[in-house]
C-alpha cells in the first residue's frame, strides 16, 4: 500500500547531524522554536536539493514543534521544493519591466533548448526552470537566477553559452 | 550587478546621504571603511545626546516618509509604539522582502553598504525600545545575505552589537532572517507570521503590530530605505533631511529613483524627493531603438498607470496620489508606444493572481478572473461587457473590501490602464456576448 511505503520512507530519513546542529543553531536566533521551521526547511533543502517527507517529522522533531506546523509552511512557500529538483534551479522572473524587456522571448527560448515545460526537469536531472517574482534587477532584464547567480540582461542567443557553465 | 549610475565624483555626504560612499565598481562599503567615514556616528551621537522620546522627536520633525511604498511617516509611526518602562520591549523588524515588480532601491543597499542599514536599525531599536532586530530578507537575495552577514559579524566585534553596546548599558542584537518566496510576506503583518514560521496570511487590524506584532510584543516595520536615512537624520538633524528636497516637497529627504522598461539607461539615482518623473525619464535617457514613451508607473507594479502629460509632476507621495495612481517605490517602469496595455495589463494581474495568499474572496477568485478576461481581451476573443465586468472587479478589489493591501494594489494598474487606454481593450471584443467565458479558473492553473 501506498501509505505503508511513505511510512517506510519517512523513517528512512535521517537528519544529518550538520543539519541538525545548523538547524538548533538558527533555533537560538528566536525566542520560540517555530521561527526557525523556515531556515530548517531551507537547510535540508541545501543537502538533498529539495525536502523530502521524512524530514517534516525529522524537522519538528529537533524543534521540538508539531509536525503540521512544518507541514504548513512546507506546502506554503514558493521556494521550498517538496519534489526533487534539478541540479541548477533555474528561477526567471516573469514580472513587469522584465515582461517589457522582452522576458516571453527568453522564456520561449529556455523552454526550446531545455526541452521542458516551466516547472519540469530536464530527464537529465541538469536543470529544473520555474517563474519567480521580480528579482530586484530591474534595470538589467530579462533576468534570471541559476542557483545564487543572478544573470541580466539574457537574450535568447547568449543563453546555450551561459547554460553551459552549469554543468 | 545594479549600479548607482551617478559617478562617486558626484555623489557628497551632506547631498546623498544614502550613496555617497558607495564605489563605482559596485564593491561593498566594508567595516573599516564605514566606520573610517563617519560610520557608526550617528549611534554613539544617540547614545550620548538622546532619549528614546527625543530621537523619535527627531526623526518626526524630519518628515521621513515610509519608503516600502506607503509613505507612512516614519517617526509618527514610532511615536504610536507601545513603549515605557511597563511594557516588555519588542522588535524592530526590517523589510527587505522587496519583491514589488520594478523595484531594485533595497537590493543595492544592502549589497554595497549594509552597515547604513545596520545603524539605521540600532537607531530605530533605540527610538522604539526594542530588545532586538530581525532584518527579513527575500531567500533569492544571496548576495545581500552574504554582505549583511559579514557585517553583522564586523559591527557586534567592535562593540555595536550584543550586550552593553558600546559600553552604554543598552543591549540590542540584529539577526537575519531569509525568506522563502511568496510576495505576500512583504505585507507587513504577513512578515510577522512568516517570521514566526507560520504561513504568511495578513493578520487583522488593529492591533497593529506596534502594539502587538511578533510573538505578541510590540513590533515595528520599516523599509530598508526608510532605516538607511535615519543615521543622517541623526547627524544632521531633521532641519537638513527637510531642506534636501527644499522646495520640491514636503516630504523630507532623497529618494533612491529608478527606471526600468526599454529606457536608454537604465539605473538608479540618488536624487531630492520630488524630483519630477521628466528628470528621472531624462537621467535614463529617454527610450531606446527610436520608440516613444507611452505610459509609466511611477513606482511599482501595484501603482496606477500614467500618461507622458504626467511627467512632469514631483515624484512624492502626496503629489502622485493625487492622480489616483501613488508614487509606491518610486522606481518608474515605462512602457513603449509599440506595447499592448492589455497584454501588460494581463501579466500584472497574473502576477497578483499567483501571489494572493488566497485568504479573501474578492482576490482569491477575482484576481484569476480577470486574467481570463483579460487573456480574452488580449487574443481577441473578448465579448461585450468584459471591460464592464473588470471594471467592477477593479471596484471590487478595491481599499476595504479585503484583508490586505494586495488586492487594491492589483485594484490599480487595472483600472488605470482601463481608464486610460479603454480603445484598446475595446478592440479585443469580437464575439457576440455569450459566447465565451465558462466558470473562474482556479488559481492553480496560472
Ligand atoms: C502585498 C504587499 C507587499 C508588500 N511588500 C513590501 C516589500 O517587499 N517591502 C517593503 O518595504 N514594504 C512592502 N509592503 C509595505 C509594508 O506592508 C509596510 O507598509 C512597509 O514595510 C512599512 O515600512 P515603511 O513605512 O518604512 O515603508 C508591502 C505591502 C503589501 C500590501
Ligand atoms: S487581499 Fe489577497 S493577499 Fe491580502 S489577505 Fe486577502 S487574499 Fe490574502
Ligand atoms: S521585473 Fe524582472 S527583475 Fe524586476
Amino acid at each position: 500500500m501506498t501509505q505503508n511505503t511513505a511510512t517506510i520512507a519517512s523513517d528512512a530519513f535521517v537528519l544529518d547531524p550538520a543539519d541538525r546542529a545548523a538547524i538548533l543553531e538558527e533555533r537560538a536566533h528566536y525566542p520560540y522554536p517555530q521561527a526557525a521551521s523556515i531556515e530548517a526547511l531551507k537547510i535540508v533543502q541545501k543537502r538533498h536539493g529539495y525536502v523530502p517527507d521524512g524530514a517534516i517529522p525529522a524537522i519538528a522533531a529537533t524543534l521540538g514543534i508539531r509536525v503540521a506546523d512544518v507541514e504548513g509552511v512546507a506546502t506554503f512557500y514558493s521556494l521550498i521544493f517538496r519534489q526533487p529538483v534539478g541540479r541548477h534551479v533555474i528561477l526567471i522572473c516573469d514580472s513587469s519591466s522584465c515582461f517589457l524587456t522582452d522576458y516571453e522571448q527568453l522564456r520561449d527560448a529556455l523552454i526550446d533548448h531545455l526541452g521542458i515545460q516551466m516547472g519540469q526537469t530536464t530527464a537529465d536531472g541538469r536543470f529544473t526552470l520555474l517563474p519567480v517574482c521580480c528579482l530586484g534587477a530591474c534595470d538589467r532584464g530579462p533576468t534570471l537566477l541559476i542557483g545564487e547567480d543572478l544573470h541580466g540582461p539574457v537574450t535568447p542567443e547568449a543563453l546555450p553559452a551561459l547554460l553551459e557553465a552549469y554543468a | 550587478m545594479s549600479r548607482i549610475l551617478q559617478p562617486a565624483s558626484e555623489r557628497r555626504a551632506e547631498t546623498h546621504p544614502l550613496t555617497w560612499r558607495l564605489h563605482d565598481d559596485a564593491s561593498p562599503v566594508l567595516f573599516a571603511e564605514y566606520r573610517d567615514t563617519g560610520g557608526y556616528a550617528a549611534v554613539t551621537k544617540a547614545l550620548e545626546q538622546h532619549t528614546y522620546e527625543s530621537l523619535t522627536t527627531e526623526v518626526k520633525g524630519a518628515n521621513l516618509r515610509g519608503r516600502g511604498g506607503a509613505g507612512f511617516s516614519a517617526g509618527m509611526k514610532w511615536s504610536l509604539t507601545a513603549k515605557g518602562d511597563d511594557v516588555p520591549r519588542g522588535y524592530i523588524v526590517c523589510n527587505a522582502d522587496e519583491m514589488e515588480p520594478g523595484t531594485f532601491k533595497d537590493r543595492l543597499l544592502m549589497e554595497q553598504q549594509p552597515h547604513l542599514l545596520i545603524e539605521g536599525m540600532i537607531l530605530a531599536g533605540y527610538a522604539n525600545r526594542s530588545k532586538q532586530g530581525y532584518i527579513f530578507l527575500r531567500g533569492e537575495y544571496h548576495r545581500a545575505a552574504a554582505s549583511i552577514l559579514r557585517a553583522l559579524d564586523d559591527a557586534r566585534a567592535d562593540g555595536w552589537l550584543g550586550s552593553d553596546v558600546r559600553g552604554s548599558g543598552w543591549d540590542f542584537d540584529i539577526a537575519l532572517h531569509t525568506g522563502a518566496g511568496r510576495y505576500i510576506c512583504g505585507e507587513e503583518t504577513a512578515l510577522i507570521n512568516s517570521l514566526e514560521g507560520k504561513r504568511a496570511n495578513p493578520r487583522a487590524k488593529p492591533p497593529f503590530p506596534g502594539q502587538s506584532g511578533a510573538w505578541g510584543l510590540p513590533t515595528v516595520v520599516n523599509n530598508v530605505e526608510t532605516l538607511c536615512n535615519v543615521p543622517g537624520i541623526v547627524n544632521h538633524g531633521a532641519d537638513w533631511f527637510q531642506a534636501l528636497s527644499g522646495e520640491r516637497s514636503s516630504d523630507g529627504g532623497t529618494k533612491l529613483y529608478g527606471a526600468s522598461g526599454k529606457v536608454l539607461r537604465p539605473g538608479l539615482w540618488e536624487l531630492p524627493m520630488g524630483t519630477t518623473g521628466r528628470e528621472l525619464f531624462e537621467l535614463a535617457g529617454g527610450m531606446r531603438d527610436g520608440l516613444t514613451l507611452k505610459s509609466w508607473l511611477p513606482g511599482g507594479g501595484s501603482t496606477g498607470f500614467l500618461l507622458p502629460e504626467h511627467l512632469d509632476l514631483a515624484l512624492d507621495f502626496d503629489t502622485i496620489g493625487k492622480t489616483g495612481s501613488r508614487l509606491g517605490t518610486g522606481l518608474i517602469t515605462v512602457v513603449a508606444d509599440d506595447q499592448s496595455m492589455v497584454s501588460l495589463t494581463r501579466n500584472l494581474e497574473e502576477f497578483f493572481a499567483r501571489e494572493s495568499c488566497g485568504w479573501c474572496t474578492p482576490c482569491r477568485d477575482g484576481l484569476p478572473w480577470s486574467v481570463k478576461l483579460l487573456r480574452a481581451l488580449e487574443a481577441g476573443t473578448g465579448e461585450p461587457g468584459d471591460i464592464e465586468l473588470l471594471e467592477q472587479m477593479a471596484r471590487d478589489l478595491g481599499p476595504g473590501k479585503t484583508f490586505c493591501a494586495h488586492a487594491p494594489g492589483a485594484a490599480m494598474p487595472l483600472s488605470s490602464a482601463i481608464h486610460y487606454f479603454r480603445d484598446e481593450f475595446e478592440r479585443g471584443i469580437t464575439r457576440p456576448r455569450g459566447e465565451a467565458h465558462a466558470d473562474p479558473i482556479p488559481v492553480g492553473s496560472i
